[in-house]
Order: C-alpha cells, then structure tokens, then sequence
C-alpha cells in the first residue's frame, strides 16, 4: 500500500481486476485441459464476469511487447467450443518452428498453450494491416510492437509459403467482415490461421511495400552481420535478430550501440524506433554488453559467458579496463586456454602469442609472462579458461563501470562511473566520492547539468543535491538514461512504469524498459536446452578482421549453428515456471516483453495490490534474495519461509491459489499441524516518512565541495528516530520510501531511485563471492545458536516475540561506551538476536546493506526451556520481567518478518524527547500497543507512531484472518503508515509430534 | 590475483631496518620535533620486534643496517607500499627521508619484486598513509601524501579500486586504523580515526566489520598470514605492555592469533608497527 497508494485507475480497476484475476488463475491451472478445449467452458463460465476487465488487460497488454500467455486466457474466454482445432493446429504450429525467432516465449509453457494466445495476437496484426478501423482501438504503441514483430518474423517466412498469404488476407477480411465485434473477429481470424497459414505471412506482405534500410551491427567478435531493417523497426527488432544471429538467449545483459555525431557512443533504445535515434546516419552498431554480470558464474550459459569474455577482452586490449601487469598476463593466458587449448609446444611457437593482444601496452615480458601461465591451464576447457577468465576479470574494480567525462561544481575534472551499486566519482584514477543507490534519492538532468540528490549526510539534517556539469546536453541525458537503466536493471525486481504523461511532465519519460537482473536470472533459469554449439573465434581473428575487411555475416536463417536448439527452449520446465513460480508475482508489475513472464495480468496484479500490497512485495522480494542463494541456504531456510507462507502469505482475506504456495509448498511437506499454540505478533505500523534516514552520507570532507546548498524540502526532510542510538549507523537503510507519492518536478529529466524500494530493491552486497558465502554461512550457523541463547523464548502462550528495534536500544543504551566490533553484514536472514549481538559489538562503519529488502528471522530450537522476557518499546521504558518458568517441552518457532527500516531505529540520533503516550487496547485474542512518540531533534519536531498488534490465542483461532484483518485495519487507520514487521511466534507441543529435524 | 581478501596479510618475508644511534641523539634536521628518546629502549623495542617476526611467525627476516645519516630510517614501512609482485617505492613528503628509499628498494628488488618508481617531482607519498584492505586500498590524503602520490598508486596497482581518505591532523592513514582480519576494519576511537572509518565506509564496494579501540595507536596492527594458505594467521599488534586496553577489545576478533609487541618508545619517533618492517609474499601468486 505504501506505493501505490497514488494510483487511482488501479484502485478503480480493482473490481475488475479481481475477477480477471479469478478468471485467469483457474484456467491456468487446468492449463493441459484447457488444450483440450475441455475448459473453455469453465473459461467461457466466467467470461460474463468480466467483460471490463478483458478490455482493462487490453490496454496493460500493449506495453508487453509479445505474447502474453494469460491473454489467452481473456481471449481463450471467447473462444467458443467449436474451436477443437485447436489443438491440432497448435501442433502444426510447433513444428513449423516458426517461433524460434522468440525462443523463450516457450519458456514458459507448454508450445500448445502458447500458441492459442500467441495468435490471436498475430491474427490482431493481420487486422491491423488490412483494416485501419479496428487497428485504432488499440493503442497506437501496440500496433507499433506487432509491426516490427512481424515484419520480423516475415523475414524467416519461406518464400514457399508466401502464395497462400493472399488468400489467406481476404479470408480473413471476409471474417472481419460478418463480424462486428473484434474479439470475434480475433477469434474467426485464428480459426482461419488454424487452416495452415501462418500469419506472419500476411505480415509480410505488409513489409514489402515498407522501404527498408541496411543495418549493419558489428558483433563481439569482429564479425559483421547485416540484414534489412523495415525503416519503422525499432531498436528491439534488431536486437533480437542480432541475438537469434548469436543463438544468444541470456540477451539482456547486451544492446546495441551507435556512434553519435560527436563521437559519443549511446545506447540503442530498444523501444524506440531506430530511425528516430540514429536520424541521419548510417544504421551501424555495435553489439555490447551493456550490463556487466556483477558474477558472471551465475549465468546460464556457457555462450553467454563467452560473449561476455569477448567484450572484457575488448576493454581490456583497449584500456577501457585497466589491469597490473600479472593481471594482463593471467587473463591473456585464460584467453589463450580458452581459444588455443593446451599448451603445445611444438604447435606454440614462440610467436604464437604475439597475434593476440593482451593490453594496451603490450611487452615481450608480458607475453612471456602469459606463455608462463598458459602452461600452467593445462586441462582446462574452453568454458573452464572462461569462466576462470571471468573471475579474475570480475574483480578488476573498474568492471562494469561506464566512466563519463564531467566537471564537478568548481570546474575540476572528474569522471563519473555507473556501476551495478550505484555511482562513482572518480578524478583521474582515484575514488574520490561514491553514491550507493540507495544513497540517491533522485537523478535528473537539466541542460548540461546532471543532479544527484542524495540522502542526509550523517550529521545532516537535508538532502543535499550535486551537480555535475557534462560536456553538453546530449551527454548529461546520456549518463542520465545510463544511471536509470543500471538503477533497474541491477537494483530493482522489475522495471518501473514510465511516469504517466497526466503529470504535464516535461521532461524525459525514459525509463528502462528491459527486464531486470533479477527477471534475466529467473528467465535463465528456465533454459533448457543443449548448450549451443558455438565456435571460439580466435581472437587472433578478431584483430585481423578489425584490420581489414570485416567478414561479414549475412542475415541468413540458418546461419546460427543448431537451430533447433532454440525452439526446444523450455517447454519442459514450462508448466512450472508459470504455475509454480511465484516469481511471477515479481514480474507481474512490469510492462515485460519476457514471454515466460507474461501469464500474469495487469488485473490480477492490481488485485493483489489491492488486498495487501506489503505482503505480495515481500515476498517477491524474499524469492529475489533466495534467488542469490545456494540452494543450501534456501533449504535452510524453507521451513522458516514455510512458516511465513502458511501464515502470512494465505492470510489474505480471499483466499485462492497463489504461485508462490505452490512452489514452495512441496519441498516443505514437514508443517506442523498440531500447533497448540500459535502467537502472532503482528505488525509494527510505522509512518513512512520516518525512513529516509538511516543511510548514513559520509561524505562531508570527501567531496565537500561538490555540494550544492542543502534544498530545504519539508516533505523529504530528514526525520529523527526517537529510537535510534547515536553512534550506530544502521544496518540497513532502504525503506519503504514515501517517493511514490512525490509529486513530480518539473526537471527535464528526473528519476527517483527509490521510487519504488520497497517493493524491489535488491540487496546490495548480494554478489559477494563464494568465499563470502561460505563464510556467511559458517557465520549464519552459529548464530542461529547464539539466537537460541540469547533470545529467551517464553514457553507460555502469550507474547513472547521481543522486538527487534527494541532490543537494540536496550542494549546499546547499556554499552554506549564498549567499542566493540561489529560483524556480519551480509547476513540475509537475520536473527533477532543476531541484531542484537552487533549491536552489543559497536558499529559498523559500512553501510550499504541499506536495503535488505526485509529480514526474516528465524529460531527454531527444538526443545526450549527458557523463561519469558518481554521487551517493550525502549524508548519509554524498558522493562524486563523475567520469571521461572517450569519446563514445558514445547517446540517454538519465531518468524520475524520485517521491513528493513526498522534497523534504522538504531542509526538514527537521539534527538529530545518531548513526549511518548503508549495507548494499549485489547480485544479477545488481540493486543494493540500504540506507541506514539514526539521527540525534537536539531529543531525539527518529529512525531513517530509505532503500533504493535499482537493477535494471541490457540490453534483454534484462525490467525491468518485474525492478521489479516490487523492489517487491514491499520491500513485504513493509517493509510500512511507501512507495516514493517511481522513477527509469527509459535508453539508447538513437542510431545504432538517431533517431525522437524 | 586470488580470491579478495584472501590476499591480505600473505607473506614469506619481513624487512626491517636497524636503529641508527641517531635516533637517541639531539636531532636536526630531519627529525627537529622528535622528543629524545631512550636509544637503548628503542632498539630493544626493535630487537624483539625482529625477534617476533621470525620466530613467532616464522618470516624469513631481511635487516637492513641502520645508517647513521637516516635516523628515520627504521620507519621504512614508509618507503615502499608493496602488494603482490609489485613494489611501489614512494616519494616521502620529508625530503630529508627521501634518501631512504634507495636501501629499501636495493633489498625489494633483490627479492624480485617489480619496482615502480615515483617519478613526478609533484607527489608525495607516504608508505604509511596506504592502507590495504585485501580488496581494495585506501591512500590517505594527509599532511605527509597528496593526490598526485595517490594517484600513482592506483596507476601502480591497477586491478584495485583506489581511494582517497581526507586525514586530518598530523597522523598518517596506518596510524588510526588497520586490517583486523580480511573483513575487518580496526580503528582507533579519535574523532580523526573515526572520520576516516565512516569515510572509507562510504567510498567502498566491500563491507567491512570494524572494531574500535580506545587507542589509535593500537590500531596500526598487522594482519599476517606468512607460511600455507590456510595457516592460521597472525595479528601483531601494540597490546600487551603497551596499550592493554586495547588488546582487551583486540580479543574479540575471531580466528587470529594475537602476537602483541610494544614501541612505545620508537613511537615517539612517530612510529607504528606498520612503519616499522614491510612484509611481503615473492610468491605472491603461488
């Protein structure tokens, strides 16, 4: 709720929303029946229910560019009985193959499925080329995408097959014409389809009388591939041809670039229409990387690794990358593996090596030196010297970073560089000042000048703004455009919508439109197919083909080694990446063109918003973070998620099936169900505008200079924590930031970074290495069972849950003066108590680890004979009544579910405390603690309403509802208020069973 | 280069250099402003430091001959920075110390280290003010090292990210804080030391832990894994006798052996354990 509040067409549309929503998931599941035509009934049951809402999923449906599977289901509604062919003609369909060109469309279900939605979309096309009418009741943007798609796809068409395309066209025409209706038409249309034909015929008729232009796109490896570009196509339309050309799945980490008049190099916008971007010149470009993995072991594919090797040795021959001297000769000597093999002496010799270039300023000594090394790879395959390659190259602190040339406010020259963590501001080589994106609060350019707003500084009460002045206007909005696609693409779970025109903005409205880090690795995941065949070309190629003529590569079906492999994409793995996956739920919100994506709705989306927004995020967010983990950590954790699923996640008032039970519910077959005790304690409601604060800015002396005097802005103005303990920066930072209901500035162009946080940020530091892992691991252990120390649970049925933030205050208040240290920052899941414990240590310096998304903390001891200690609100009082309890073997469980910002409690400063009122009601199985606290810091007052419901009672209760409805309430109480943790505590008599581990 | 962190603190040798009879004596020049002090103190101090370094942790140990014309000269740590292979010899704001270097750069290039010079007439740069991380390396803009000599040092040591810490007051960067353990930050509780904590804390990719001690100058320890990879390491460090509170806190860090020495006196030359011996790997990469 925190996010969305501001949008009132979703609220409208949640009605509707919610029936679309009903109406799909059903269908989904019966997925294999629904072939059959067997479930059109059930389909066409529930077509009277939402008639709107087929028309509101229309509109969402145009910003995704392909087939979105759950359009079938809106559209498979209409379909009548009749249409048994179906199935039969899904079959032709597939192995036609004509959707190779979009592979992973099959990703994510069964061909056969896809198919009967992938056409009605493509029989929509047709339409829109021979009948302007109907065309028009779609939005202009749609009708863009289905050109360029088919005018793709009509380049693979076999001439063979073109005769038929006429008679194909006036058939369907003649359709259209007894129908008046267009979802009937749509349907007609694929009926004829269904006869054979296929559509991108007709398509392709279209694009012959479209003048087209040639397009030539340097690839990674020196080669050059051309085709004809119909001269509407957008910057997608090439891109993926280049990437079919490639056999390249992994795709989003790469795009295309093309040299700007001044010698700059920019981005090619997928979306957008070349001709528009490049204007006058040639359409040449280069095939790039344009997001650099932060650890390229996670990817899938081995042929993606090496695109990505074939690049790092561009920047690094180029000096783009700079390495030492052992540097360049380790990674030469990979290269050598990768591309010569063994080391043979008598095939090597002495000057073999000298074709290859290594760095910039290439030695003798260097090359002996790689010689040296390139002996010692003996046995390593080519995919091993690269993935070896990768990791060394990894590491080089300029990997992934995109420099940009700019003064700062006193003229001095400086370099800005965009990386995956946020930006770094370098003057000659040094680092001299770093944003972390959670930092920033806002970017945006004006002229030549480019702004960062970034959080208080530590001892600061306001935001202070920075600017940068670039070269001129077309390099500041570069850099801008750069700094939104790497914000989204590395921080966020899935893309931002761009800013609605209603706002009279009158700046860029860019945002990245691509899909997610987060998106590419769940979409990899689902790659099935053969590792692709693909031929290393020697960079001693490469150097030759720079030199003279390029060879050039023309576009030609075929040419990408098996092409078979790239429809078998996926159709196995299909049914559960849309069923199961309850990352779905993540994607769901972006206008994706990813076709494993696409099952979801706009509707149901906002239906799920609609009943607990907060909720929904989280755990999108929790699969993100499992998302980076081994499958040991995920393990680990299951039984605490398991926990956390069962009571927060169906709590929502209106149950139904959701994604997310579904995947995790099998590996977690081992719930208790004879709880006989079961505490939730829910819900700590805090108001929203209190978050900016935990980041710690150190930046005052580093770059003071670059500040601009701090604008006062009240609504963003920096917020005491009556909670926090002065000296602790805190753990995390990220909040559940209040942008979203920022009204927009007028600058011309502007993004927010943290527009969104809440629902997706990724954590920071989640590219830590192996080593990092591991130890993290060996780390976690052991304090899970510092956690069964430390925290005392009670064995009696009431409150036992300890709040986090509370403990903190206790305890640093009692330490101030102990400096101590101050460990695990990467911790994903937290124990309370493990909180507790660096709090006890002292500080941490660091503080980027801002935005855990949430913290989930779990204890699980066994058997625990504790006695009760309830902690209340620090900050008023603390009192700490501990008794004996007799020992009763229970088996407890609590659950903490927090938003980060709670950590924050401890960072903050001190502040003056005016008032604190604690207000507390009970009802028969609830418990509602308001904390209100007014407490005066540096002249600005803050008021800070905590409230803590805890709903207690017996396995009788249903607590789901009961939280439910909590949250609910507090919600309507406090529409600005979030909620920030949930704490589920239970007790489970061990005598009932003692099936956990 | 190893896995990050991982490289921090390997080594196979120490080099120290002996203490000049100069050093007890009344000063001119060079070290005007160091309070006398007990020569005979001092070159225990430094005796049983050489001692430590070879026994306890079993580096082979190069002593460079004291020169009587270099009475500083035992604080080569701020001579050279040296990391992998790579030997960066430094240009020491002192000019009187610059003379220093040459001895200290003979020994690093017969243990076949690669030597980088600092040519530019415009830098200074002080050993003691680079602080290594194991990840990355921080070079502290202070009273003794300026940006140019910070920047030679990321132009020496390319593959890491290199940032500038502003340090204010007369101290270099290795006197308020150090590497506890690969992820560790110790520092000393001066409002210097903390402000340059927070600002290294901002300007890095890596998190690091950081432990506070009462004393900065506890806080230029040295974290040492000579021998295996593997081998339990080593942290050096100024408890003990000499800063007891410190070593108290020192405690808390996990998985090291604490190897306390004192010099106390040969700190009132302005010297640290960082200062005092250079130590490095020549099989770095092995």
């Amino acid at each position: 709720m925190t996010t969305e509040v501001g949008s009132e067409s979703e609220v409208n549309k949640q009605a509707e929303q919610i029936g679309a929503d009903a109406a799909q998931e059903k269908p989904d599941e019966e997925a294999p029946e629904s072939q059959q035509n067997a479930s059109s009934e059930p389909e066409e049951e529930k077509s009277p229910a939402s008639p709107t809402a087929a028309v509101s999923k229309s509109s969402p449906r145009s910003q995704k560019k392909e087939k979105d599977p759950s359009e079938s289901r809106g559209i498979s509604r209409f379909i009548p009985p009749w249409l048994k062919k179906q199935k039969s003609y899904n079959l032709v369909e597939a192995k036609d193959g004509v959707e190779r060109k979009e592979p992973t469309e099959a990703v994510v279900e069964e061909p056969v499925v896809e198919k009967d939605e992938s056409l009605p979309e493509e029989g929509s096309v047709a339409r829109g080329d021979t009948e302007e009418i109907l065309e028009r009741k779609r939005q202009e943007v749609r009708v863009d995408d289905k050109d360029e798609k088919h005018s793709v796809s009509s380049a693979e068409t076999q001439p063979a097959k073109e005769d038929s395309k006429e008679i194909e066209v006036a058939k369907v025409e003649g359709i259209r014409e007894d129908k008046q209706e267009g979802e009937a038409a749509k349907r007609e249309t694929k009926e004829v389809q269904t006869t054979e034909l296929k559509v991108e015929k007709v398509a392709q008729k279209a694009a012959k009388k479209i003048k087209t232009v040639p397009c030539k796109v340097t690839l990674l490896d020196g080669m050059e591939y051309s085709c004809d570009l119909e001269k509407r196509a957008t910057g997608q339309v090439l891109f993926d041809k280049v990437c079919e050309q490639l056999n390249l799945l992994e795709k989003d980490y790469f795009g295309l670039l093309f040299q700007e008049n001044n010698d700059q190099k920019s981005w090619l916008d997928p979306s957008k229409e070349i001709k528009k971007q490049v204007r006058n010149l040639p359409w040449i470009f280069t095939f790039n990387v344009k997001f650099y993995p932060p650890d390229p072991s996670q990817l899938t594919e081995d042929i993606t690794r090496y695109f990505l090797c074939l690049q790092l040795r561009q920047d690094i021959a180029s000096g783009r990358l700079p390495c030492s001297f052992v540097t360049h000769a380790l990674l030469g000597s990979y290269t050598l593996q990768a591309e010569l093999g063994d080391y043979d002496p008598e095939e090597h010799s002495s000057d073999y090596i000298s074709e290859f270039q290594f760095a910039p300023n290439q030695t003798k000594e260097m090359e002996e030196k790689v010689i040296e090394l390139h002996k010692t790879h003996r046995g390593l395959s080519p995919a091993q010297a690269d993935s070896q390659f990768l990791e060394n190259a990894k590491r080089l602190s300029m990997y992934g970073v995109d420099l940009h040339h700019a003064k700062d406010s006193e003229g001095v020259d400086i370099k800005l560089g965009v990386c995956a963590n946020g930006l770094l501001i370098y003057k000659d080589r040094l680092r001299i000042n770093r944003f972390a994106w959670p930092k920033i609060l806002k970017i945006s350019y004006k002229r030549s000048n480019f702004y960062i707003k970034v959080r208080p500084a530590e001892l600061e009460q306001f935001e202070s703004t920075i600017g940068f002045k670039l070269p001129n206007h077309r390099a500041a909005k570069r850099l801008w455009k750069v700094c939104v696609e790497h914000h989204t693409f590395y921080r966020l779970v899935s893309p931002e919508q761009p800013p609605k025109a209603k706002f009279l903005t009158l700046g860029s409205k860019f945002r990245y439109s691509g899909r997610t880090q987060a998106q590419t690795r769940q979409a990899s995941t689902l790659i099935d197919r053969p590792a692709p065949y693909f031929e290393r070309t020697s960079s001693k190629r490469v150097s030759r083909s720079l030199d003279g003529a390029p060879i050039g590569v023309m576009d030609q079906k075929d040419f990408s080694g098996p092409a078979g492999d790239v429809s078998v994409y996926g159709p196995g793995v299909a049914g559960q990446g849309v069923f199961q996956d309850g990352d779905g739920k993540r994607e769901v919100r972006s206008p994706t063109k990813t076709p494993q994506l696409q099952f979801t709705t706009e509707g149901k989306k906002n239906s799920l918003r609609v009943e607990g927004e907060n909720i929904y995020v989280r755990h999108s967010n929790l699969m993100l973070e499992d998302l980076d983990k081994t499958q040991d950590d995920i393990l680990k954790h299951q039984a605490s998620i398991s926990e956390l699923k069962r009571h927060f996640m169906e709590s929502t008032p209106e149950p139904r099936p959701n994604e997310w039970e579904k995947r995790r519910i099998t590996p977690l077959s081992q719930q208790t169900q004879g709880s006989s005790h079961e505490t939730l304690n829910v819900v700590e409601v805090k108001k929203q505008a209190e978050v900016g604060k935990e980041e710690r800015v150190i930046t005052e002396g580093v770059n003071g200079r670059d500040r601009v005097p701090p604008g006062s802005d009240p609504g963003e103005t920096c917020k005491v924590e009556p909670l926090t303990h002065k000296d602790s920066p805190s753990l995390s930072s990220e909040n559940s930031s209040s942008s979203s209901s920022e009204s927009e500035e007028e600058d011309v162009g502007e993004y927010r970074p943290h527009h969104r946080v809440t629902e997706g940020t990724i954590r920071e530091e989640q590219e830590e290495n192996e080593e990092d892992v591991e130890e993290e691991k060996e780390e976690r252990a052991s304090k899970v069972v510092q956690c069964v120390e430390a925290v005392p649970e009670a064995s009696s049925v009431k409150q036992i849950t300890v709040e986090t933030v509370v403990q903190e205050n206790v305890i640093s208040q009692k330490v101030t003066g102990e400096k101590s240290l101050k460990e695990g920052y990467e911790q994903d899941m937290r124990e309370e108590t493990e909180e507790e414990h660096h709090k006890v240590n002292g500080e941490v310096p660091h503080v980027d680890i801002d935005v855990l998304p949430e913290i989930i903390c779990c204890s699980e001891p066994p058997v625990v004979k504790t006695e009760m200690v309830t902690i209340s609100d620090a900050s008023q009082r603390t009192e700490i009544s501990t008794k004996e309890v007799p020992i009763v073997q229970t088996e407890t469980k609590t659950i903490t579910y927090e938003s980060p910002q709670i950590d924050g409690g401890a960072g903050g400063d001190a502040g003056t405390l005016l008032t604190a009122q604690t207000i507390t009601s009970e009802s028969v199985s609830t418990t509602t603690t308001t904390h209100i606290t007014k407490t005066v810091k540096g002249g600005v007052s803050e008021t800070r309403i905590e409230k803590r419901i805890v709903i207690t009672g017996d396995a009788d209760i249903d607590h789901d509802q009961a939280l439910a409805q909590a949250i609910k309430e507090a919600k309507e109480q406090h529409p600005d208020m979030s909620v920030t943790r949930v704490v589920v505590h239970k007790e489970t008599g061990v005598a009932e069973e003692e099936e956990e581990e | 280069m190893g896995t990050p962190g991982e490289g921090l603190g390997r080594c196979s040798h120490a080099l120290i250099r002996g203490v000049p009879e100069s050093l007890g004596k009344e000063r001119e020049g060079v070290a005007v402003g160091i309070p006398p002090l007990d020569l005979a103190k001092a070159q225990r101090e430094h005796g049983v430091l050489g001692g430590k370094l070879r026994q306890r942790l079993g580096l082979q140990l190069l002593e460079l001959p004291p020169e009587e014309q270099l009475p500083l000269g035992p604080l080569l740590g701020d001579t050279a920075v040296v990391h992998g292979d790579t030997a960066l010899i430094t240009r020491p704001w002192s000019p009187a110390r610059r003379p220093e270097v040459d001895g200290v750069r003979r020994a690093l290039q017969d243990l076949g280290l690669r030597i980088v010079e600092i040519k530019d007439e415009n830098a200074t740069l002080d050993g003691t003010d680079v602080l290594f991380t194991g990840r990355e390396f921080f070079v502290g803009l202070s009273k003794w090292t300026n940006h140019r000599g910070a920047e030679i040092v990321a132009d020496t040591f390319r593959d890491f990210a290199v940032s500038t810490v502003p340090v204010s007051g007369p101290s270099h960067l290795r006197g308020l804080c150090g590497m506890g353990g690969p992820r560790t930050v110790v520092a000393g509780s001066s409002e210097a030391a903390q402000k340059a904590v927070r600002a290294m804390a901002a300007l890095t990719d890596h998190p690091y832990a950081s432990l506070t001690l009462p004393d900065d100058a506890a806080a230029d320890c040295l974290f040492l894994r000579p021998g295996l990879p593997g081998a339990s390491p080593f942290l050096l460090h100024r408890g003990g006798g000499d800063l007891p509170n410190s070593q108290e806190v020192l405690q808390k860090l996990p998985d090291v052996t604490l190897v306390p020495v004192s010099c106390s006196e040969l700190e009132k030359a302005g010297a640290g354990l960082s200062s005092l011996c250079l130590v490095l790997s020549t099989r770095p990469h092995s």
